[in-house]
C-alpha cells in the first residue's frame, strides 16, 4: 500500500511483524499492541525504532507511559466510517505530547485524507494507489476552515477577526 | 438574519466541487456504493423508494425569500412542483435525478443554500425556536448560538464519522419550541441569578426505537465555554459510543448505559483540560458572529391599528387571527404561523406557486424573512400589525390560512410509504383521514390545543412518542396498523406517550381518534383543560376502557 507522508509518497521503513513471528535485528518494526505490551521492558534494550499499532477500542491515554521508547503510533481505521481513531489522534497530539510520526491505517480513502491531516495524522496509508495520487488535491480542497483543530489552520472566526496570534486560533 | 460572506461562499463552492467529483468517481466504478452512501449522505442525498432524494438545510430555520424562491425553481425545475417542509428545519425533494444533482445544488449555493450535513453520522443541522428573534419570551437570540454551533460543527475534522447521526436543538425561551428535550444535545440559554447567560445541558434524549427524554448533566455552562463543552460531549460519545450495534450507536444509550452521572464526570473531566484554549469564545468572537445578524428596521407602530381593529370584526379573518398571529417584541408588529396543514393536503407540502407567493409576502409585508418550525408549518416573523388583513387576503386566496395551529388537525406526519424506504406504514393518508373528519373549524376550536405525531416506523420522523395524541405504523402479516400513544409531549414538560392498547388496522384509525377526543370531551374538568392536562390527571387507562369498548 502507497505510505504518504506530509504530502509525499514515501517507503515504508518499518516492518510490519506479526505477535509470533521473531523480531528481526536492526531493522525498524511494527507490532501490535498486545505484543508491545506484553515486552515493552524488554524493547527498551532494543537498538533498532519500534512502533507500535494501537486499536481503536482502547483508551489512548494507556500508551503515555510508552511514549519514549515509541518510534511510530499507527492508529486504526478498520471500516472508514469508524471515525474513532479521528479522536485518539487528537488527543495525543494535543493532550499527550506526541510529536513522532502518527499514521492512519486501515480502509483509508482520499476523502478522509483531509480530515486526518487536521486532526494530527503526518503519515497515510492510502488503500488505493489513485487516491494516494489525489492527496494533493484532496488536502487543498478547501481553503475554508470552520473550526480549530490539531492542524493550527486558523478558524474561518478567527480569519475573520483578521488575527492570527500564535497560540490563539 | 444570518449575512454569509465571501468566506461562505467560497465554502459552498468547494464543497459542490468535492461532491461534483465524489458522483464522478462512483459513476466510473473507483467508488463502491457502499463507499458512495456516507458520503452522498452527508451531502443530504438519499436514495428513496422511487427516487433519490435531496434534503436541504435551512439553518435554525431561517431562509431570506430569495433562498425559498430558489427552493421554488428547484421544486418546479427537478422535482414534481413541490416541496416537503420536515420536523428538522429541513426541506426534501423526493423526486430528483441523480444526474442532475449537482446542478441542483449548484443553483442552491448560488443563494447560500445547501444539503451539508442533514444526514449522515455527523453532527445535523442545528435547530431552534422558529420565533426566534422575534418572540418577547427569550432572553437572548438563540440563532447566533446555533451560528456558532453550525460553523464549529461543519466539516468536523474529529467529528464526521461518529457512532450515528447527532442532533443539537437550543432554546432561549420558556415555551420551549425547539423540542430539546428529545434531542442529542439540548440546550436551554437562560441567565442566571448575577444576570450572566448560559446554557442548561441535557443529554442523551432522542425518539426512534428507544426513545428517551433528555438528562440534565449542567444546570449553567457560560456561554463562553459552549464549544469546548459541546466537544467534550463529542469527544466522549466518538470514542465510547457503541458501534457493535446500529441500533445502540445513538449517545442515548451510551448515556442510558453508563449513567447520566458517570457520562458527565467523563464530559468533565474532558472539558477542564480543554475549557481554556483555542475553543474558548471571545467576547469579541461572539460579536463579530451576532454583528452579522440584521434586523429589521423596526419603526415605532400603533399596537392596535385602525386597519387591524375594523378587520377583526369578520369573524374568519378574527378566527385565523386568534389562531396564527402572535405577539413580537416590537409593538405594532406581530408573528404570523402560515399552516401548511390544509384540510385534507400531506403535512408540511408547499407548491411551487406557493414558495413563491410566500417569498413575495415575506418581501411585501416581512422583511424578506421566512421560517421553518419542527411543526412543519412556515413562519413570518416580523409583519406590522397593521398588515395582517391584506396578508391574510393574500394567504387565504392561496389555501394557506387554514386556521388550524395547534388544533386537531395541524398533524405532524412524516413522509411514511409514500416515499420512505423504511416505513411499514402509510402516515400521509392517516393524517389525511384525520384532519377530514375534524375539518370543522368550531369543533376544532372546541377541542383546544392537542397535537396528534404519526410515523410510518419506529423510526419516528414524526415525533410520535411525543404527540399528545402519537400514531405509529407497524406491520403484521403484510398489513398495516397502528399503535396508538396518549400522553407525550415535546414543550418544557416533555414527556413520552404512554401506549393505549392493541395496534389497530388502517381502517380504524380515525374513529379511533374520534373516541379518544369525545372520551376527553367527556371527561375533562371543563373547557380550559387541555387534552394533554385530562390525560396527565386521569392516564390513559378511562380512554383505553371507552376506546377498546368500541372497537
Ligand atoms: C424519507 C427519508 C427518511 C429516512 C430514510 C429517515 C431515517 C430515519 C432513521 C433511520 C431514524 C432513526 C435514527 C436512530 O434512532 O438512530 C430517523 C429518525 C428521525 N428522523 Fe428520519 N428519516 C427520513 C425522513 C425524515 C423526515 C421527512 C423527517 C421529518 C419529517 C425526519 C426526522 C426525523 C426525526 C425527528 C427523527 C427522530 C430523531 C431521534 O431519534 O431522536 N426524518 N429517521
Ligand atoms: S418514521 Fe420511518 S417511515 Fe417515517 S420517514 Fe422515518 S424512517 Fe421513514
Amino acid at each position: 500500500m502507497p505510505l504518504i507522508e506530509n504530502g509525499k509518497l514515501i517507503e515504508d521503513r518499518f516492518i510490519r511483524v506479526s505477535d509470533d513471528e521473531a523480531l528481526p535485528e536492526g531493522v525498524a518494526v511494527l507490532i501490535g499492541i498486545d505484543r508491545f505490551l506484553k515486552e515493552a521492558e524488554m524493547l527498551k534494550g532494543r537498538k533498532a525504532p519500534v512502533g507500535v499499532i494501537w486499536p481503536n477500542n482502547r483508551p489512548i491515554a494507556e500508551i503515555a507511559p510508552y511514549l519514549g521508547q515509541l518510534s511510530l503510533i499507527a492508529l486504526v481505521f478498520p471500516i472508514f466510517r469508524d471515525g474513532r481513531a479521528y479522536s485518539q489522534a487528537r488527543l495525543l497530539r494535543e493532550r499527550l505530547g506526541w510529536r513522532g510520526p502518527l499514521r492512519a491505517t486501515g480502509n483509508v480513502l482520499r476523502d478522509q485524507f483531509l480530515l486526518m491531516e487536521r486532526s494530527g495524522f503526518d503519515q497515510i496509508d492510502a488503500v488505493k494507489e489513485a487516491d494516494a495520487e489525489a492527496f494533493d488535491e484532496a488536502v487543498h480542497r478547501y481553503t475554508v476552515f470552520y473550526q480549530p483543530a490539531t492542524d493550527e489552520r486558523p478558524s474561518l472566526l478567527r480569519q475573520r477577526l483578521g488575527r492570527t496570534v500564535s497560540g490563539v486560533r | 438574519m444570518y449575512v454569509y460572506d465571501e468566506f461562505d461562499r467560497a465554502f459552498l463552492a468547494e464543497r459542490v466541487a468535492e461532491f461534483r467529483d465524489q458522483v464522478g468517481r462512483r459513476l466510473s466504478g473507483a467508488l463502491s456504493e457502499d463507499e458512495f452512501k456516507p458520503l452522498r449522505l452527508m451531502n443530504g442525498v438519499y436514495l428513496q423508494l422511487h427516487a433519490y432524494m435531496l434534503r436541504i438545510a435551512i439553518p435554525y430555520g431561517t431562509l431570506n425569500s430569495d433562498q425559498l424562491r430558489r427552493m421554488a425553481h428547484v421544486a418546479r425545475r427537478y422535482d414534481r412542483g413541490y416541496g416537503h417542509f420536515t420536523t428538522r428545519q429541513n426541506i426534501q425533494f423526493n423526486w430528483i435525478k441523480l444526474e442532475e444533482l449537482p446542478e441542483a445544488m449548484a443553483a442552491l449555493a448560488e443563494v447560500g443554500v445547501h444539503g451539508i450535513q442533514t444526514s449522515g453520522n455527523c453532527i445535523r443541522n442545528v435547530t431552534t425556536d422558529q420565533w426566534a428573534g422575534a418572540t418577547p419570551e427569550e432572553c437572548d437570540d438563540p440563532r447566533l448560538w446555533a451560528e456558532i454551533l453550525r460553523q464549529y460543527s461543519t466539516l468536523h475534522p474529529e467529528f464526521t464519522y461518529l457512532p450515528r447521526k447527532f442532533k443539537i436543538a437550543i432554546t432561549a425561551a420558556d415555551h420551549d419550541r425547539a423540542a430539546t428535550k428529545v434531542h442529542d444535545i439540548g440546550l436551554r440559554l437562560h441567565r442566571n441569578d448575577q444576570g450572566e447567560l448560559g446554557f442548561e445541558v441535557l443529554v442523551g434524549g432522542g425518539l426512534g426505537r428507544t426513545p428517551f427524554v433528555g438528562k440534565h448533566i449542567r444546570p449553567f455552562l457560560p456561554v463562553r465555554d459552549l464549544l469546548s463543552y459541546v466537544e467534550a460531549i463529542m469527544r466522549v460519545y466518538n470514542q465510547y459510543g457503541r458501534r457493535d450495534n446500529i441500533y445502540k450507536a445513538r449517545i442515548k444509550i451510551l448515556v442510558h448505559e453508563i449513567g447520566a452521572e458517570e457520562f458527565s464526570k467523563a464530559v468533565e473531566a474532558e472539558f477542564a483540560a480543554t475549557r481554556d484554549g483555542a475553543l474558548r469564545l471571545t467576547d469579541e468572537m461572539i460579536e463579530e458572529i451576532r454583528g452579522r445578524f440584521l434586523y429589521p428596521d423596526f419603526e415605532p407602530l400603533d399596537d392596535q391599528p385602525a386597519a387591524l381593529v375594523e378587520a377583526l370584526k369578520d369573524p374568519l379573518f378574527a378566527t385565523w387571527h386568534r389562531n396564527s398571529v402572535h405577539k413580537h417584541k416590537i409593538p405594532g408588529y406581530s408573528i404570523v404561523t402560515i399552516s401548511l396543514k390544509p384540510i385534507g393536503a400531506p403535512p408540511g407540502d408547499a407548491t411551487a406557486d406557493q414558495m413563491d407567493l410566500i417569498a413575495d409576502l415575506a418581501d411585501d409585508y416581512g422583511f424578506r424573512e421566512i421560517r421553518v418550525g419542527h411543526e412543519q408549518n412556515l413562519c413570518l416573523p416580523n409583519v406590522a400589525s397593521k398588515d395582517l388583513p391584506e396578508l391574510w387576503r393574500r394567504l387565504d386566496a392561496a389555501g394557506l390560512a387554514t386556521p388550524n395551529v395547534n388544533h386537531i388537525s395541524d398533524i405532524i406526519a412524516c413522509p411514511g410509504l409514500d416515499y420512505c424506504a423504511l416505513a411499514n406504514a402509510r402516515a400521509i393518508p392517516v393524517a389525511q383521514e384525520i384532519a377530514k373528519r375534524f375539518s370543522d373549524l368550531d369543533r376544532s376550536r372546541g377541542i383546544g390545543r392537542l397535537h396528534i405525531n404519526i410515523s410510518g416506523c419506529i423510526n419516528a420522523c414524526g415525533h410520535h412518542h411525543v404527540g399528545h395524541i402519537g400514531i405509529l405504523g407497524v406491520e403484521k402479516n403484510g398489513q398495516e396498523f397502528y399503535q396508538i400513544t396518549l400522553g407525550g409531549r415535546a414543550d418544557e414538560q416533555a414527556q413520552l406517550g404512554t401506549l393505549l392498547g392493541p395496534a389497530v388496522p388502517y381502517e380504524q384509525v380515525p374513529s379511533l381518534i374520534e373516541d379518544v377526543v369525545d372520551t376527553y370531551m367527556e371527561l375533562r374538568a371543563g373547557p380550559h383543560e387541555l387534552f394533554i392536562d385530562t390525560v396527565t390527571r386521569l392516564g390513559v387507562e378511562p380512554f383505553k376502557e371507552r376506546v377498546y369498548a368500541a372497537h
